[in-house]
């Protein structure tokens, strides 16, 4: 069944799903004073174990690859089933590269049940994982509830002052969204021939109202998650509220697991939906750009500040994904890694900051230049990246996905561009008002420059800012085979559709009415986006 | 002669590894070594590549590697050299070097030696990628890269807060204009499916008139912002915070000159909008008449240079608009070489009076420091059109080119424009160097000549300011204009070759006596009679203090656009707490008093959210009064316990109902 023969020897990516599973049990027979020690090892082994999934990786087939399938629950047929594609892989080597680095950031602002929070971590990680690599829907939900509980612990336990309240709110309203994802789910399985398999089931074709009915229960699932404009106000309480780690998790992780879903399910399994509701998620989506970006120039606090501009820069990542373009969509692929790894590292230079002055207000920690003056070159420099500067990673992603939406609309892109402007003036004017000028008398004393462990997290970030940047063809080119099958198959389905009429005249893809209709048999044979080879 | 290309940028960029990531370990000696060094390898790397094209005649591309591939989108990092990429060369690696050479005695002692001078290679290496693209997307990391340096550099004297204004004020300033520039290579793309020169040009015909004027036009917003003309030139006068070299190399040779640079390479589209090209001609003449009223009056030494920068831009896209392609690159050259020498005079003479930067306590430094008062002088001269000294040649034939081609309105900004710079310039020159000294004596006791680290560049640069302008003698049919010949065949120009060799020698004359006219008012008003001036300003109160403030448009601006944007981000921040997120925290309390309400709110019944929020605020409601960890464990288990519960409920509903269940 694996049409990857050399790698059927080893379950790898079980192995690289569970082995923070095991290691978060393991910690629990760790010595106190040995566990930070423990889950950075855990973490650089997990980094390893992963590395072999890119340097193996297939680029010139969009099927899935390093598949494993095992049968689960035979009645309903629940399969414990995953593979990679061009999609999942870059979102898997993100996480496991950031999580040694959440590691390093905690070691020594967490101070009080260390033990549980290394486990939660890797908890999270499993979860993580265990969502991108999912082919089995039962299997998805499973981990996409999972992810939940940890993230809820992090910021419940490890937080702010305020953090009650900041981990019940995100709790409800991702679970919220959930629950509708898990009903489409059921009603996916029943209408598409009693399976939930997810390559199967992106081969139907549902009817027009249904999708459109599906579309909204995962748009509920997956707007939360972005957070696509107006569900996004867990956000700042979350990530204000939640330790360094948990932020660096939320926003370069969690985050993209809503974007995930739009690329995975919605338009794979809905391409009509998608088509209808096209138009409404472009609006929302260049509402989040800009209006994240004008919340963000009005946050005093820093950790407020960097997660606006996340709502701000995930508008592009949906943007990008809506444009339904090769350009946007590997545009958006693009911005998912490099918010991934800027914002991570933001949140990164606030914690560090956090753990001085004990303030994450604008107004306390300002002139960081002259006593910290290493810690303020990082900070420019994710900055600078941030708001897409030509030469660092979020150019390329931030380039294409506005080429991709240039060619969706021109008026779109025009209304997006604004969106790199207001970034410039809120990024810039944050550094402005921490990095320059004189320090602030009350916490003066506290800039001490970063220490070695400190410079340790940060550096491999900047060294990707800068690679990915100049660079980014070796993160491009697994992503073409996959993103361009999508395409594709998107393309195939509106020229079935052209079949029956609805069609707009030049060329573009109009809004096409929900009929209901049955496709005539003839257009009823489409490859699901991936197959992994078994016969369904 | 492809490594040598590939060379010219990699000098620099090896020096900027260098000096950024290990230049706190050694002297500053050796990191001045490695800056000037690395440019002054480029220049040489430079003139070869121009010797060599200028032996083969032709243009030649080449290929570093493949950059972004995505779609049916393909990037090179590549290199495209011809006639035009060679002057910008030549200008930006030879005064580039000289301007480093400078700035090791200009910036001796300065606590952030090192970091300057990375930046300023790190600029060099960012100014070379954009003269040298051969596509639109390495011209704009160029772009964006030359701006981040500018912003690094004006930003330099980190503690002072004015610095760190005017550093994010140049910086979103020039982003406005690159996200026109953006608008247009994305507006390319569509059109010609490249980003390639080459391709797009060989194609250009093709586009529309509209098409091209769109592209001509998002460009030229772009190089507004870039070149500092009207509307987004507010950011160049504050520019004038970054240490003076910084400000004679990015905001007067190189960088301000990238606008003008990007409209010649793209003159095959700009040929065909005839709209873009007039708004580009009146753009240039409105600035360079507005922007030398300004420095009239203006007291600070580094400021008047920054408004008559401003004011010569302007003269180069007033060239570009009337299809004087040439002269603009002319006049672009001419102006790097006696404005980067204006600029590093004004700080020899910063330099000598211990940091002292207003003209109104100057005065009578001539006998002080000649050396700089002989170059300033020359430099003073080129700028304001003294036959036979660089600015002549160039100027003259922008404004003739103007008058040839029945442009008289234009003609007559730019000969107002003309006059307007002799006299502030030559005002310049008297109030620093002539009369009696206005210094206060703890200044006057230091006042010292320049060391020869920094007076042998401004001697090179005065050379060329004198001689500079005969490249282009005769007028429109220079070397200077046989050499750009390939890459700039103007519409209708060239082969007309103005109206006779009478009227060009008459406007000839009437330039030298436009500029003879405003020295003699200036001297006038500021050598004979010193009084004069102040009763001057003193008969048109008003229009003297207009112009001290720069006509107010900063004050608008920040009235107009900066505060309300601050504002829209409060009133947004207002709404996002009070009514987003009143509705979400109000659905829950809803929820928990009774579903009665929440009916009401028909969107949450389509999410069908209603039900899940009530129970789970339920839970909350009850952890809130008892903030325990354990409670959270519990919390979490009984959530998983109805997941687990509701999901076999519905398997026990389907395991009934499957012979129905199928939908097909």
């Amino acid at each position: 069944m694996n049409d990857v023969s050399m790698h059927s020897g080893f379950p790898w990516l079980t192995a690289v799903v569970f082995l923070p599973l095991v290691g978060a049990l393991l910690l629990f027979f760790v010595k106190e004073t040995a566990v930070r020690w423990v889950a950075l090892g855990l973490t650089l082994a997990e980094l390893a174990l992963s590395l072999p999934l890119w340097i193996f990786f297939d680029p010139s087939t969009p099927r899935m690859q390093f598949a494993e399938q095992v049968a689960w629950i035979t009645a309903p047929s629940i399969n414990y089933s995953v593979g990679i594609d061009g999609i999942s892989l870059p979102l898997i080597l993100m996480t496991t590269f950031l999580m040694p680095l959440c590691v390093l950031v905690s070691w020594t602002a967490i101070q009080t049940r260390i033990k549980t929070f290394m486990a939660a971590l890797l908890l999270m990680e499993t979860a993580m994982i265990g969502v991108f690599v999912a082919l089995d829907f039962v299997l998805f939900y499973v981990f996409w509830e999972a992810m939940l509980i940890p993230m809820y612990l992090l910021i419940g336990v490890w937080g702010g002052a305020n953090r009650v309240y900041a981990a019940i709110k995100f709790f409800l309203y991702t679970l919220t969204g959930s629950v509708l994802l898990l009903v489409a789910i059921l009603v996916l399985f029943f209408h598409g021939g009693q399976t939930f398999d997810i390559l199967l089931l992106s081969g139907v074709e549902y009817p027009s109202a249904l999708q459109s009915w599906i579309f909204l229960a995962f748009f509920a699932a997956f707007a939360v998650k972005v957070p696509m404009f107006p569900f996004h106000t867990w956000l700042p309480d979350a990530h204000v509220e939640a330790p360094t780690a948990g932020s660096v998790i939320l926003a370069s992780v969690l985050l993209k697991m809503g974007t995930y879903g739009f690329l995975r399910f919605t338009l794979p399994m809905l391409p009509d939906a998608t088509d209808t509701f096209t138009p409404s998620m472009i609006g929302l989506s260049l509402i989040a750009v800009l209006y994240g970006a004008y919340m963000a120039l009005a946050q005093t606090d820093l950790k407020k500040l960097i997660a606006y501009s996340s709502v701000s820069h995930m508008g592009f990542v949906t943007l990008g994904i809506f444009a339904l373009n090769a350009q946007g969509i590997e545009g958006a692929l693009m911005q998912m890694l490099n918010h991934g790894i800027t914002t991570g590292a933001l949140f990164l230079c606030v914690g560090i900051l956090y753990e001085r002055t004990h303030s994450r207000l604008i107004a306390d920690n300002a002139g960081l230049t002259g006593p910290m003056p290493r810690y303020a070159a990082f900070l420019v420099i994710f900055s600078l990246s941030s708001l897409g500067l030509p030469g660092t990673n979020s150019f390329v992603g931030e380039f294409l996905v506005l080429a991709g939406t240039f060619m969706w609309s021109k008026p779109a892109a025009a209304v997006a561009a604004l969106g790199i402007i207001l970034a410039a003036a809120y990024l810039l004017w944050m550094v402005q008002r921490v990095a320059f000028g004189a320090p602030v008398a009350k916490t003066a004393p506290k800039l001490i420059d970063l220490n070695l462990r400190e410079w340790a997290t940060l550096t491999p970030l900047a060294v990707l800012v800068f690679w990915i940047g100049l660079f980014p063809n070796p993160v491009l080119t697994p992503m073409h085979a996959s993103v361009n099958h999508l395409v594709e198959h998107l393309d195939q389905r509106h020229t079935a559709v052209a079949r029956r009429g609805t069609l707009g005249t030049d060329g573009r893809w109009l809004t096409i009415t929900a009929d209901g209709e049955q496709p005539p048999a003839s257009a009823k044979s489409h490859l699901p986006p991936s197959t992994i080879g078994q016969t369904p | 002669m492809d490594l040598l290309v590939l060379l010219i940028p990699t000098f620099p960029l090896v020096a900027v590894l260098l000096n950024g990531l290990l230049g706190s370990r050694y002297s500053h000696d050796l990191a001045h070594r490695l800056a000037w060094g690395s440019v002054g390898l480029s220049f040489l790397c430079s003139i070869g590549v121009f010797t060599e094209t200028i032996r083969t005649g032709v243009a030649r591309e080449v290929v570093a590697y493949q950059w972004i591939f995505g779609g049916d989108l393909t990037v090179n990092l590549a290199f495209l050299i011809d006639p035009l990429t060679c002057i910008m060369l030549l200008v930006v690696t030879g005064v580039g070097f000289l301007i480093h050479l400078y700035s090791v005695g200009y910036m001796h002692g300065e606590e952030g030696f090192t970091r300057f001078f990375t930046y300023m290679n790190l600029f060099m290496v960012s100014m070379l990628l954009l003269v040298m693209g051969n596509n639109y997307l390495v011209l704009f990391i160029g772009w964006e890269g030359v701006g981040l340096c500018s912003y690094l550099l004006i930003g330099y004297y980190f503690d002072k807060v004015s610095a760190a204004k005017a550093a994010t004020k140049a910086f979103v300033v020039n982003r406005i204009g690159d996200a026109g520039f953006l608008l247009a290579i994305f507006l390319v793309f569509v059109n010609f499916k490249t980003l390639d020169y080459t391709q797009v040009f060989a194609q250009a015909s093709q586009l529309s008139t509209g098409m091209a004027t769109a592209i001509a036009l998002c460009l030229l917003v772009g190089a507004v912002g870039k070149s500092a003309q009207i509307p987004l030139y507010t950011w160049l006068p504050d520019a004038m915070e970054g240490p003076t070299p910084v400000s004679a190399l990015i905001h007067a040779a190189t960088m301000v000159t990238a606008g003008v640079y990007m409209i010649v390479r793209n003159h095959v589209i700009y040929d065909m909008a005839p709209v873009a090209l007039s708004t580009v001609a009146w753009v240039g003449g409105l600035t360079a008449l507005f922007a030398a009223t300004i420095g009239l009056v203006q007291t600070d030494i580094k400021r008047v240079l920054a408004y008559s920068t401003v004011s010569q831009l302007g003269y180069m896209f007033l060239a570009c608009g009337i299809g004087a392609y040439t002269a603009a690159v002319f006049h672009l050259m001419t102006h790097a070489f006696f404005k980067a020498l204006l600029f590093l005079s004004a700080g020899s003479v910063i330099h000598a009076l211990s940091g002292e930067q207003n003209i109104m306590k100057m005065g009578g430094l001539k006998a002080k420091i000649p050396w700089t008062h002989a170059l300033f002088l020359v430099g003073t001269l080129a700028i304001a059109g003294i036959f036979p000294l660089a600015g002549f040649w160039s100027k003259d034939e922008i404004m003739a080119h103007a008058f040839v081609h029945g442009q008289y309105a234009l003609y007559a900004m730019a000969a107002i424009g003309a006059f307007l710079t002799a006299f502030y310039m030559f005002r310049l020159t008297y109030l620093t160097f002539y009369g009696t000294s206005r210094l206060d004596p703890h200044t006057a006791e230091h006042v010292h000549e320049s060391p020869p680290i920094m007076i042998w560049p401004l001697a090179v640069l005065a050379v060329l300011s004198v001689l500079g302008g005969f490249l282009g003698v005769p007028p429109e049919a220079g070397w200077f204009h046989h050499f750009l010949h390939p890459v700039v065949t103007a519409v209708g120009a060239g082969e007309e070759h103005g109206g006779g060799v009478g009227l060009v020698m008459t406007l000839m004359v009437v330039a030298t006596a436009i500029a003879l006219l405003g020295w003699g008012l200036a001297h006038y008003l500021y050598s004979i009679r010193t009084e004069a001036a102040d009763n001057v300003a003193a008969k048109a109160p008003g229009v003297y203090t207009t112009l001290l403030n720069k006509y107010y448009v900063d004050e608008c601006y920040d009235a107009l656009i900066v505060e309300p944007v601050k504002r829209l981000g409060l009133v947004w921040d207002w709404f996002d707490r009070t009514v987003i997120d009143g509705v979400v925290v109000g659905v829950g309390r809803m929820t928990q008093s009774g579903s009665a309400l929440s009916t009401r709110i028909e969107k949450y019944v389509i999410y069908g959210a209603l039900n899940v929020v009530g129970y789970a605020n339920h839970l909350a409601a009850r952890s809130w009064r008892r903030l325990q960890t354990g409670q959270v464990h519990q919390y979490a288990a009984i959530i998983v316990a109805g997941l687990f519960i509701l999901v076999h409920l519905i398997l026990a509903w389907w395991t009934g109902t499957s012979g129905t269940g199928m939908a097909r």
